[in-house]
């Protein structure tokens, strides 16, 4: 029987022991001369939780095990004897015999996989038939014992609630454990790829071409693995370009929306902007590479400036779009944090509004403004799909925004994408970049937070 | 400081001075030029979001039209598909690759077929082709054998090598195989991680980690994710590559941080006085939340998950890393099958170089984007909606 059958088949079990549990419960609620301890649907689910769960976690378990106890078993049987003794030709007459046993081919090429077939039957159904009685063995037992505590005076609900209030806190574990398991595994594979490439020359090589030979006297057989070519075109691009873009637009724009629109034109304004920041990335890649970049390309051709049809300027451009809403709605939040005294104050002194929102809003708000503009940062230095589409694989050191420039991200998905072998320092390096790219953009996140906040409370 | 004090001079200023009145225009004139820039900044921003949709909906729209060319048959393609050899009925090349296979299935044997143009004649059709195919489009017309229909094989089909034959249903079932596997983890995971932590945490260091990691995990680049979910799911676990589960399950990890966010503001804005008055008729603490407190944050809460979730449908980086790139020629029939997902089959078509591609890619964007304003609209409408204001 299948796993996911039994499955199915617990859970009616385990309906059955609620209803029943809460049957019982109920007979001595509608006696009425005692006044139990739970409502009847505790009771309920008490048993029905004592009947599935400690089934399901043996399941669950059995499923792991069963296949190992299988293969020893068939290992033991007088047909394996005759196998040969290692390699592929092993593997390959055990997977097919597996294959006829459970039925996925009708037909067997190999003899000796045919002659073990039918072992590798016998051992899946013995250990399935185990397997089904001791979860069901479980499940009755721990059901029975469950309904045998059904009384007027039996606490089932601190216990069901014991057992919710322990499946919150592992629900609440798993955001820890997500964050150990990119530290945890960026680390492992960075360590393999720091153990064949030195750190300080990954830190401050200038040199990036990670093809690996084929054969050894080929030249450039080694490749290089030094980032700072990466580097340089990931600040290029996400801090120096999309920032020049998105900076301006989005203060100038929370401060329209803000200081001068009237509550019509802000009602609408404000969505209608982050509709952009709701636009999928790949979209806006798909932009770059078919509209943004080819013009910009014939206006850099135009001026006499070498350009190339992957620029920097055009990923970045695109990029500072994307960041508008960001910068926008983190300034608009510190504006409308100072407090209206300042602004009443300027105002009455006789200074325009445009002279209130320059001398005195925007530098209160300066450093809610900067913390929001580090977010934006982080967010665009992480961001993937437009660069991919947009900029270029040739890893340069150029200040020239109509020249090609590559990034950290765009490199990840390169040396990700085709045949991968784990332990070559080519795949591994995607590795190290991810780790480094994870602890820039969660000191950039760290340091935002703590300039906005510290920023708050000076206020508050 | 002093000094400052003793040389203001007593006299009133006279404002209408000439020299005053000039500084006073000079000012008023950098408000307007104030309030000018910034206006101006809004409706840049607005016109680059209206010329992103333009673009799109300029090269898309005639990606759900098709081109379809009249096949007469005459005696020799009649010999032609009788003898089981139907390509060698459409050697005049102008029909789509696959045209072949709908002769065969379609068992005509005389008289009119039509089927769809090849990538070249379609591009023509549409006014982007090269002179050759311009000028095989035009005596086409003059025959009378051209005529422009809807493409419903673009909303029912699967990826194909042949820009007139592709269709978006494939990455369409993998993107809901994926966002099913999504929700199912990261909803239950979200919301109860979201009441743990503002109803039940004490206030310790193992609250705190719990809250870091969670608003770190919300400002991770997905691309992160994507490496999580290599290492993880596909080196360490074992779980077939491509398949709508491994991706569903990195994008549940992806989209669960924004539901805690948005599951905690729901829950923190239900009043105290809401739990108070169910602690005073006897509930217990677990009774309070999940028969008071939840119910009425639902709202919220489902406002936050379906943005997450629109989120989560528009990502393509995380699932590159986790080789949902490949080549899928046929819908996904469950979830440990390879599978594409829209974005991602954007990403490939984006990468092809037919022009035939330009208008398909354009095309699934225009579906995408359908799909993103359709769920930003229900969050709105469930935000208006229900949510209570106290």
């Amino acid at each position: 029987m299948k796993t996911t059958t039994i499955a199915l088949l617990l859970l009616g079990l385990g309906l059955v022991a609620w209803l029943a549990a809460r049957g019982k419960a109920m007979a001595f609620v509608g006696a009425g001369k005692i006044r139990p301890h739970s409502l009847p649907n505790y009771h309920g689910w008490y048993v029905a939780i004592w009947g599935v769960v400690p089934a399901l976690a043996f399941l669950a378990i059995w499923g792991n095990i069963s296949g190992g106890l299988i293969f020893q078993t068939v290992m033991a049987s007088p047909e394996a004897a005759s196998l040969p003794t290692f390699g592929m030709q092993r593997s390959a007459v055990l997977g097919e015999a597996y294959a006829l046993a459970t039925g996925e081919t009708a037909a067997a090429f190999n003899p000796q996989a045919r002659a073990l077939a039918p072992v590798y039957a016998r051992a899946i159904a013995f250990y399935s038939w185990i397997g089904l009685a001791v979860t069901l063995l479980i499940a009755f037992a721990g059901g029975a014992l469950a309904y045998s505590r059904v009384s007027p005076n039996f606490r089932a609900r601190t216990r069901v609630e014991r057992m919710v209030m322990a499946v919150l806190l592992v629900a609440s574990l798993i955001a820890v454990l997500t964050t150990l398991g990119i530290l945890v595994s960026l680390l492992f594979e960075s360590l393999r790829f720091f153990s064949m490439v030195s750190p300080a020359e990954f830190l401050f090589g200038l040199n990036w071409s990670p093809q690996m030979a084929i054969r050894a006297d080929q030249a450039g057989s080694s490749g290089a693995f030094g980032a700072i070519p990466l580097f340089w075109g990931t600040i290029f691009i996400g801090a120096v370009i999309a920032m020049i873009v998105a900076i301006p637009l989005g203060l100038m724009s929370a401060i329209y929306l803000t200081q001068y629109a009237s509550p019509r034109v802000r009602a609408w304004m404000k969505p209608l902007l982050e509709i952009l920041a709701g636009v999928p990335t790949v979209v806006y890649g798909y932009f770059a590479a078919l509209t943004v970049a080819p013009a910009i390309r014939d206006f850099g051709l135009a001026l006499g400036i070498p350009s190339s049809s992957e620029s920097a300027l055009a990923a970045g451009l695109v990029m500072g779009i994307m960041i508008i809403p960001f910068v926008s709605s983190m300034a608009d939040d510190s504006i409308a944090a100072v407090p209206q005294a300042m602004r009443d104050g300027s105002l009455a002194m006789g200074a325009t509004r445009s002279e209130t929102i320059r001398k005195v809003l925007v530098p209160a708000a300066l450093p809610g403004v900067v913390g929001g503009v580090l977010l934006a940062v982080s967010r665009a230095i992480g961001e993937t799909m437009i660069v991919v589409m947009a900029a270029g694989l040739a890893a340069n050191l150029t200040a020239n925004p109509f020249a090609s420039v590559t990034t950290v991200t765009t490199q990840i998905v390169q040396l990700l994408t085709g045949d991968q072998e784990f332990d070559s320092p080519k795949t591994l390096a995607a590795f190290a970049l991810g780790l480094v790219l994870f602890l820039v953009t969660l000191a950039l996140n760290i340091v935002a937070l703590r300039v906005v906040k510290k920023y708050r409370e000076a206020y508050e | 400081m002093s000094d400052a004090f003793a040389t203001v001079d007593p006299t009133p200023t006279d404002w209408k001075d000439a020299a005053m009145q000039r500084h006073l225009r000079k000012r008023y004139a950098a408000e307007r030029r104030f309030k000018l820039i910034g206006l101006g900044a809004v409706l840049l921003s607005a016109g680059f979001l209206a010329v992103l949709l333009i673009t799109m909906m300029s090269n898309g729209l005639s990606g759900f039209s098709q081109t379809e060319v009249r096949l007469d048959i005459g005696p020799a393609e009649a010999a032609a598909i009788a003898s089981g050899n139907p390509e060698a009925a459409l050697a005049e090349g102008v029909y789509s690759e696959g045209g072949w296979v709908r002769l065969r299935d379609a068992g005509v044997r005389q008289g009119q077929f039509w089927l769809p143009a090849s990538a070249v004649i379609d591009v023509a059709a549409k006014g982007d082709g090269a002179a050759e195919a311009e000028a095989a489009y035009q005596r086409l017309d003059r025959q009378g054998r051209i005529r422009t229909r809807i493409n419903f094989g673009f909303l029912t089909g699967a990826d194909a090598t042949d820009p007139t034959l592709v269709g978006i249903w494939g990455a369409f079932k993998g993107s809901l195989l994926t966002m099913i596997v999504t929700i199912l983890i990261a909803f239950p995971i979200g919301v109860l991680s979201a009441v743990y932590l503002e109803e039940y945490a004490p206030r310790n260091r193992w609250t705190d980690m719990i809250e870091v990691s969670i608003n770190n995990l919300a400002a991770v680049p997905s691309i992160i994710f994507g490496l999580l979910g290599l290492a993880i799911f596909l080196n360490f676990m074992h779980l077939p590559r491509s398949a709508p589960i491994v991706g569903g399950l990195t994008l549940a990890l992806m989209t669960m941080p924004v539901i805690v966010i948005a599951g905690r503001n729901a829950i923190k804005s239900v009043p105290p006085s809401i739990r108070d008055a169910a602690l005073g008729i006897g509930a217990s603490r677990i009774q309070v939340v999940f028969h008071h407190v939840l119910p009425l944050a639902l709202p919220g809460i489902l406002t936050g998950t379906i943005i997450g979730m629109a989120r989560a449908l528009g990502e393509t980086a995380p699932l590159l890393m986790i080789g949902m790139r490949a080549f899928i020629a046929a819908p996904p029939g469950g979830f440990t099958e390879p599978a594409t997902v829209l974005p991602v089959q954007i990403f490939l078509w984006s990468d092809e170089v037919s022009r035939g591609f330009v208008e398909k890619t354009s095309a699934a964007i225009i579906v995408l984007l359908v799909f993103l304003l359709a769920m930003n609209g229900l969050a709105i409408y469930l935000r208006n909606r229900f949510e209570k204001r106290w």
